[in-house]
């Protein structure tokens, strides 16, 4: 009597589970960039790991029934079957490399970022977010920590030609151009963070003393949040900001609307003159 | 005087080989013979005082029952603390806590589950009561060391507990105490708290140093006659295996906490590069923030199987016993466990694929990994073949193990959605990690903890644990657990972030997610309600239980074989048990019962048909 209800509510564990997986309404939100090889990776390691699952539950179940303690019974007798133990594990190492080669394949287009994609600086701090463009020479200008004050928040090392149109965007809210390729360069100016946007699937943790990075292009536009997805102190929880992916035109527009280093500069020493005047 | 000694020593195993009917054994003719005892019995310190009986006592199953009252009180805390933060969780418009505190909650629930909990447990609890009577020998091979072993971790214990009363509280690091923020303006703890864990980890690696060589060196040289390592029961193997592994990981951790300290106390750099804090730029300059990272997962990932391998050994030996049936592949069995140990030291960097090491590494983490899938896949078959054409006894160790089996299962193949690189990427620090890890190295051993508190409670105080509110505490604990975690893993795929005080509304979030919370944080409650009757059926069972007869289970390894239960000081009486066969003789044909002691010699058994020994 016990081993039929164990054994029926080890099935309905198996089944529920599964149940649970089709019909709950918890599900990841429609993908936004070109890492939708991560969710094909994910379904197939579901298909495979759901089917061992329920396998070996169904197993265990039919065990639990039928071999249930009787007196008058004893237990068969065998230590050991290398046959079945072999075949076992080569079973295994089959369904394991049927995992790994596809998600081998998606992590090395991940880590290899095309040449044509727009860098992007992402600048973290406790608790927000800022980004800077590199301007129209295409490059990032330099930067440093030691460097960081109120007339240069960024840190951008004043000698470094190159920073000088670079765009600083000192707001949480980041446009992004639709099917343009982007890399993004991550910087800490503290602790640990981690720049994620659950729609984009990509991630990676900002580190303090040098610069991560991963790309992505955006397939569709649409107003999305930023979450810090590394713990970094008590405003975690807090740090949110925003990307908005674009058509041509509107990114265009907002691109425009950004200040170059050179002009924050001149009219950052503007607003302290008209302060001193006013003093 | 040195040399007297080994005279001495050279005489006693001279009267001891004396003993042994070596010459009828060259000649063939005695099939009972057994090897003779290499080293001299144990002197053993005999107390004589109630601080020496009762507080610091040297015989191993009393440091055993102390270490895991102290690790048990412990977890209660984590236990508490988990409550608070799942009614949090459910209940944000509440304003039962600050974020700070959450976070310290945060922290301490993990590190006090994991090391001060677990590993206390397993290795502390079950291997001290259990490495000596399993393997034949009357205590622990430094009992002294032992006894100092238990007081360094009571000192770690009140330094982790007391940082809950200092100012600033303790820290709010999360477990894995990343720097920089774990030192820095921002964090909560980040000046007293911090420093008081890095001092309690500090006392806990020195602490279990002392207790893990102990088991080394009982189990490798003070095994009874004719107990050879292929005869040891799969859970000292287990933890055997898990003690090795922890000698090499724990240092890792200790330098980590070492340097930590310096970097916050004296201003080095390990850890720390240059950078600002709240507004100001900081002294520090130069250090890595992921060299802390890796010493941690060094330790880290080794002390999963820290915890699960004294679990996998302890289930397979309650499988057996309660199946009434051979382990299945026994060798397999310990070759799975000493393979998984040595290949948890090569898979630390999947912790870390979206650190910001260099991203290259993640392809070969990602295949050791995978690798490790395999002996883990072997042992789960060879549980459930354990079960085919057994002779189940659905007794509570049994149910509990069943109970493992569904749990660790679960819990092991999500590892391979994670340990897979790629897949990684979107699902980690959501809540499917967190779903993943309580599964795995929370949930699976501690059913194992409390079948083999069920299994063995008898042999401990001679009474049975009350089976009505065993049952209770079983399909509670069973099903709430996985209640608990089975839909948490899919508000990882949603995305909630892990470690957040609060998710608010979200976007992107749909409103049931919450609605979900609520359900796991009443799982949650109802199941730490469980734990309760748990404890009050130890106190009952322990005072007025229904007695137990010796053993109560027919089990064949030495613990339930010696002249007294439960087992004295000295464990054996007079004379220590001789081994002739393996603890997994279940259901031989040709025996009449359906299980052979260990110490049964052939002789007796002459038409048992035993196939392996």
């Amino acid at each position: 009597m016990t081993a039929l209800i164990v054994a029926h509510i080890i099935v309905i564990i198996a089944v529920g589970s599964v149940v649970f997986h089709f019909w709950s309404p918890w599900w990841w939100t429609e993908v936004a960039s070109n890492w939708g090889g991560m969710d094909s990776t994910i379904l197939l390691t579901f298909w495979i790991t759901g089917f061992v699952f329920v396998a070996i539950l169904f197993f265990v179940a039919y065990c639990v029934w039928k071999f249930r303690y009787d007196k008058n019974r004893r237990a068969e007798y065998q230590p050991e079957n290398k046959k079945l133990e072999f075949h076992l594990t080569w079973v295994t190492a089959i369904g394991v490399a049927a995992l790994l080669a596809p998600g081998l394949i998606v992590w090395n287009k991940y880590v290899t970022v095309p040449e044509d994609a727009l860098k992007i600086e992402v600048v973290a701090y406790q608790w927000g977010w800022k980004y800077r463009l590199p301007g129209e020479d295409g490059i990032l200008g330099k930067t440093s920590i030691k460097y960081i004050n109120d007339e240069n928040p960024f840190g951008l090392i004043p000698e470094d030609k190159n920073s000088k149109d670079d765009l600083l965007v000192d707001s949480d809210e980041l446009h992004l151009e639709l099917g343009q390729s982007v890399k993004f360069e991550l910087r800490s100016i503290d602790v640990l963070h981690n720049f994620y946007v659950p729609q984009f699937r990509g991630k990676m943790d900002m580190v303090p003393g040098i610069i991560t990075f991963y790309w992505l292009i955006p397939t569709r536009t649409g107003d999305f949040e930023v979450l810090c997805a590394e713990y970094c102190g008590s405003g975690h929880y807090a740090m949110r900001g925003r990307v908005i992916v674009d058509e041509t035109k509107e990114y265009k527009d907002w691109v425009a609307q950004q200040v170059t280093y050179e002009k924050f500069l001149v009219e950052n020493s503007n607003e302290k003159t008209i302060k001193l005047v006013k003093n | 005087m040195h040399e007297d000694e080994n005279n001495k020593l050279h005489s006693k195993s001279q009267t001891l080989s004396s003993d042994t009917t070596l010459e009828s054994a060259i000649t063939g003719g005695d099939i009972d013979y057994l090897p003779p005892q290499e080293l001299p019995d144990q002197d053993l310190y005999h107390s004589h005082s109630w601080w020496t009986t009762y507080v610091f006592s040297q015989d191993a199953k009393y440091i055993g029952v102390q270490y895991a009252l102290t690790a048990v009180g412990t977890g209660l805390i984590g236990l508490v603390l988990s409550w608070l933060m799942r009614l949090q969780l459910a209940f944000p418009g509440l304003g039962l806590l600050e974020p700070s505190a959450y976070y310290q909650f945060v922290t301490m629930h993990g590190m006090i589950m994991v090391v001060y909990l677990l590993t206390a447990l397993f290795l502390g609890g079950f291997g001290n009561y259990l490495i000596p009577l399993m393997c034949g020998s009357r205590d622990m091979a430094f009992p002294y060391v032992n006894m100092l072993s238990y007081w360094s971790f009571v000192l770690a214990v009140v330094v982790l507990l007391a940082s809950f009363f200092i100012p600033g509280g303790p820290t709010g690091a999360g477990w894995t105490l990343y720097p920089p923020q774990a030192i820095t303006a921002g964090t909560p703890g980040y000046n007293g708290g911090i420093v008081l864990m890095l001092i309690s980890l500090i006392l806990f690696v020195i602490g279990f140093t002392m207790g893990g060589l102990n088991y080394i060196v009982t189990i490798l040289q003070y095994r009874t006659r004719g107990m050879t390592l292929m005869r040891m029961p799969l859970t000292i193997w287990g933890i055997f295996t898990a003690t090795v592994l922890a000698m090499f990981a724990f240092p890792a951790l200790l330098v980590g906490c070492l340097m930590m300290t310096l970097d916050s106390l004296l201003g080095t750099s390990f850890f720390m590069p240059a950078m600002v804090s709240m507004g100001e730029t900081l002294d520090y300059d130069g250090g890595s923030p992921i060299l802390f990272q890796h010493l941690f997962w060094f330790f880290g990932h080794p002390e999963v199987y820290i915890v699960a391998l004294p679990a996998f050994g302890i289930v397979s030996d309650l499988l057996s016993i309660h199946a009434r049936k051979t382990i299945f592949g026994y060798r397999m069995m310990v070759w799975a466990i000493v393979g998984i140990g040595a290949l948890s030291f090569f898979v630390w960097a999947h912790h870390m694929y979206v650190s910001g090491m260099n991203p290259w590494f993640g392809f070969f983490f990602a295949t050791t990994t995978l690798i490790i899938a395999v002996p883990t896949a072997i042992k789960v078959y060879n549980w459930v073949l354990t079960l085919w054409k057994g002779n189940i006894q659905l007794t509570l160790p049994m149910l509990f193990s069943l109970a493992f089996i569904v749990t660790f299962l679960n819990g092991g193949l999500t590892g391979l959605f994670l340990g897979n690189v790629t897949v990684d990427v979107p699902l980690s620090d959501t809540y499917f990690v967190v779903a993943h890890f309580h599964m795995v190295m929370g949930i699976a051993p501690i059913l194992v903890i409390f079948g083999a508190i069920y299994h063995w409670f008898p042999l401990i105080t001679g009474n049975y644990l009350h089976e009505g509110m065993g049952k209770f505490h079983f399909w509670i604990t069973f099903i709430g657990s996985y209640a608990i975690y089975f839909p948490m893993h899919y508000q990882g795929f949603v995305g909630v972030p892990r470690r957040y005080f609060e998710i608010y509304d979200s976007p992107y979030i749909e409103t049931s997610t919450i609605g979900l919370n609520i359900f796991i944080t009443i799982a949650a409650l109802v199941v730490g309600f469980a734990q309760l009757v748990f404890l009050y059926n130890i106190i009952l069972s322990a005072r007025a239980g229904k007695p137990s007869p010796k053993n109560p289970w027919k089990a064949n390894s030495l613990e339930w074989l010696t002249p007294n239960m439960p087992p004295e000081h000295g464990n054996f009486g007079k004379e220590l048990p001789k081994v002739y066969r393996w603890a997994y003789d279940f259901s031989v044909p040709g025996a009449k019962e359906d299980y052979i002691p260990q110490t049964t010699p052939p002789s007796a058994v002459v038409n048992a048909k035993v196939e392996q020994s």
